[in-house]
């Protein structure tokens, strides 16, 4: 008996090494050799415009050239803003429309149909219609802060540095709060109904129950959304591009979009690669730093 | 439980279904309005209804092209990404083996990559092998990034599958392999549905490995086309909203027709199943 058991077990982990192997190799070449071949291309002096002068080893040059690189400092500042900005906010409205979803009696199908038509849409879509609502001349938001004359005659949200980030959150916002909700729904349903009953029938107001019932259960949903949320943030890309470019100037331009920049317009690979590697640190410093502070996250647990 | 009252909630509901549905009923509305309207003071309601603007994609733009890409791409990604995260995904749910926290931590980590970071590399040996503006060279890199999703999700789905019936058909004889193929596949037809739905989306959202490895319109997916269709002094609003429109549509049939399973999917992935 025992013998057999064990050749089945030997069976078995053979058989999982085959069921396994085409989806490591995958992984293993699609991203693992790429991300250590960036980390070692940034290593080097790469300049496609400049063929002749080869692909020189030059250390860690590119790194302390970004660090004096204003263009660089900004990007990253960017980022960073935007993520500690917009993902509060996106948490927020998600919890407040996971709410809804959940207490809804009439309509659920059409508030979760209408929840995820935002979050299904291509990110360049949403850009696009956002770019057009803002639209100076007759975007239908600019239009009525003219008529109350909140806004000038001349204004234009996509020429002032500071506004023009007004539409890339608004865009970012609408299109992933629904994922949000979506995730802290999952989690709403997890509580039991009969502990708010409990705390009803105890005198407990709705603010009470929310505070002391739903949001510390909440919590494992709430940090799991949040990390997946940040991650995402930091490599802010699609709607940045499409929906100023960056600009005015370099004024919205995050990380990612510097990077793509340095490589495709630039043609500088070495030093697009450095940049490429500190968004790859960044997210990786963010991730280690929330597992490490909040513990296991509740993805890791499952398995 | 109640929070609010059911008026309160009913309010707070109608306002956040019109924020979430009024740019997609804008960008619709918008896209029949004729260009010449377009600028002036916006109507809430379209006055007239003119398909210009989809005659002009299709007939000056050829539209078709891009939708052509995106599809190719994404069948393409799907049919290898599925069958590889199906199997990967039973062997983490239900066989013992060595390393099979790492994989599972390596799944996670490559979920996590920003994309920017691998981007380099690729480009310098796809260029190399010449298959930039190839199809290839996007299957490449979009199984890659959505393989961890599908096994993830496919992992959560074989969990919650009793494996009573694989164990009664083991006890009869069957290898693993033969229950794997009679016992299991058919079971996890819903499971691999979902994860097919999300890797369609996926691809057809797609926009950064696609700018950077197609280099004209002839391999543009939906979204490069759609970006790249600004004009050099103007963008030509009432294309581009059409076309927008018409990249909108799949993903709103799909949406439509899967959302239980969507909803499913995305907390699988992300919540204890």
């Amino acid at each position: 008996m025992i013998r057999q058991a064990r050749a089945i077990e030997r069976e078995e982990r053979r058989l999982a090494r085959w069921l396994v192997a085409p989806a490591l190799v995958f992984i293993l070449l699609g991203s693992f050799v790429p991300i250590a071949a960036t980390g070692w291309e940034a290593l080097h002096g790469h300049d496609l415009r400049l063929p002749w002068l080869g692909r020189p080893f030059v250390g860690l040059a590119n790194f302390v050239e970004a660090t004096g690189d204003l263009r660089f400092r900004s990007a990253l500042l960017h980022t960073v803003t935007f993520a500690v900005i917009t993902v509060p906010l996106e948490l927020a409205l998600g919890l407040a429309l996971a709410l809804i979803m959940h207490t809804a009696v009439h309509g659920r199908a059409l508030i979760r149909l209408a929840a995820l038509l935002p979050w299904a849409v291509p990110t360049v879509v949403a850009a696009l219609v956002w770019r057009f609502m803002f639209d100076a001349q007759a975007g239908i938001i600019s239009a009525p802060l003219l008529t109350f004359g909140a806004v000038g005659e001349s204004f234009d949200w996509f020429v002032h540095p500071l506004a023009a980030w007004v539409p890339i959150g608004a865009a970012d916002i609408w299109k992933t709060t629904p994922f949000v909700a979506i995730l802290l729904l999952a989690g709403l349903q997890t509580i039991d109904p009969a502990l708010h009953e409990a705390a009803r029938m105890d005198g407990a107001r709705a603010v009470r129950r929310f505070a002391t019932i739903t949001l510390p259960l909440l919590r494992p949903a709430l940090i799991v959304a949040a990390a997946f949320r940040m991650l995402d943030a930091l490599r802010l890309f699609d709607v940045a591009y499409v929906l100023t470019g960056g600009g005015p100037g370099t004024a919205t331009e995050p990380l990612s979009l510097y990077a793509f920049i340095a490589l495709m317009q630039h043609l500088r690979f070495g030093y697009g690669s450095a940049l490429s590697v500190t968004v790859f640190l960044l997210t990786f410093g963010f991730a280690l730093i929330w597992v490490r502070a909040l513990g296991r996250p509740a993805v890791g647990d499952r398995m | 439980m109640k929070f609010f009252g059911p008026g309160a909630v009913a309010v707070a509901a109608g306002a956040l279904l019109a924020l979430l549905l009024f740019p997609i009923y804008w960008m619709i509305t918008s896209s029949v309005t004729p260009e010449s309207r377009l600028f002036q003071s916006p109507p809430l309601l379209p006055a007239t209804l003119s398909l210009e603007h989809y005659r002009a994609l299709f007939d000056e733009r050829d539209f078709l092209i891009p939708i052509r890409n995106s599809l190719i791409v994404a069948a393409a990604t799907t049919m290898v990404v599925l069958p590889v995260s199906a199997l990967c995904a039973y062997a983490l749910a239900r066989l013992r083996f060595r390393g099979r926290g790492v994989l599972l931590a390596l799944i996670l980590a490559v979920s996590m990559f920003p994309q920017i970071s691998i981007v380099p590399p690729l480009y310098l040996i796809l260029r190399e092998l010449r298959l930039l503006d190839t199809y290839p060279g996007l299957v490449l890199p979009y199984v890659t990034f959505s393989a961890p999703l599908a096994v993830w999700l496919l992992t959560a789905f074989f969990r919650q599958l009793s494996p009573e019936l694989e164990e009664a058909a083991m006890l009869d004889g069957a290898s693993r392999v033969r229950v794997l193929w009679d016992v299991v596949a058919p079971l996890a037809a819903p499971g691999v549905a979902t994860a097919a739905i999300l890797t369609f989306l996926y691809c057809w959202n797609e926009f950064l490995f696609a700018l950077s490895f197609t280099l004209g319109p002839d391999r543009y997916t939906v979204p490069v086309a759609v970006t790249l269709f600004r004009g050099r002094y103007q963008v030509p609003w009432g294309q581009v909203l059409a076309a927008t429109v018409v990249a909108t549509i799949p993903v709103a049939l799909v949406v439509l027709f899967c959302q239980r399973r969507i909803v499913a999917g995305l907390t699988a992935g992300a919540t204890k199943g």
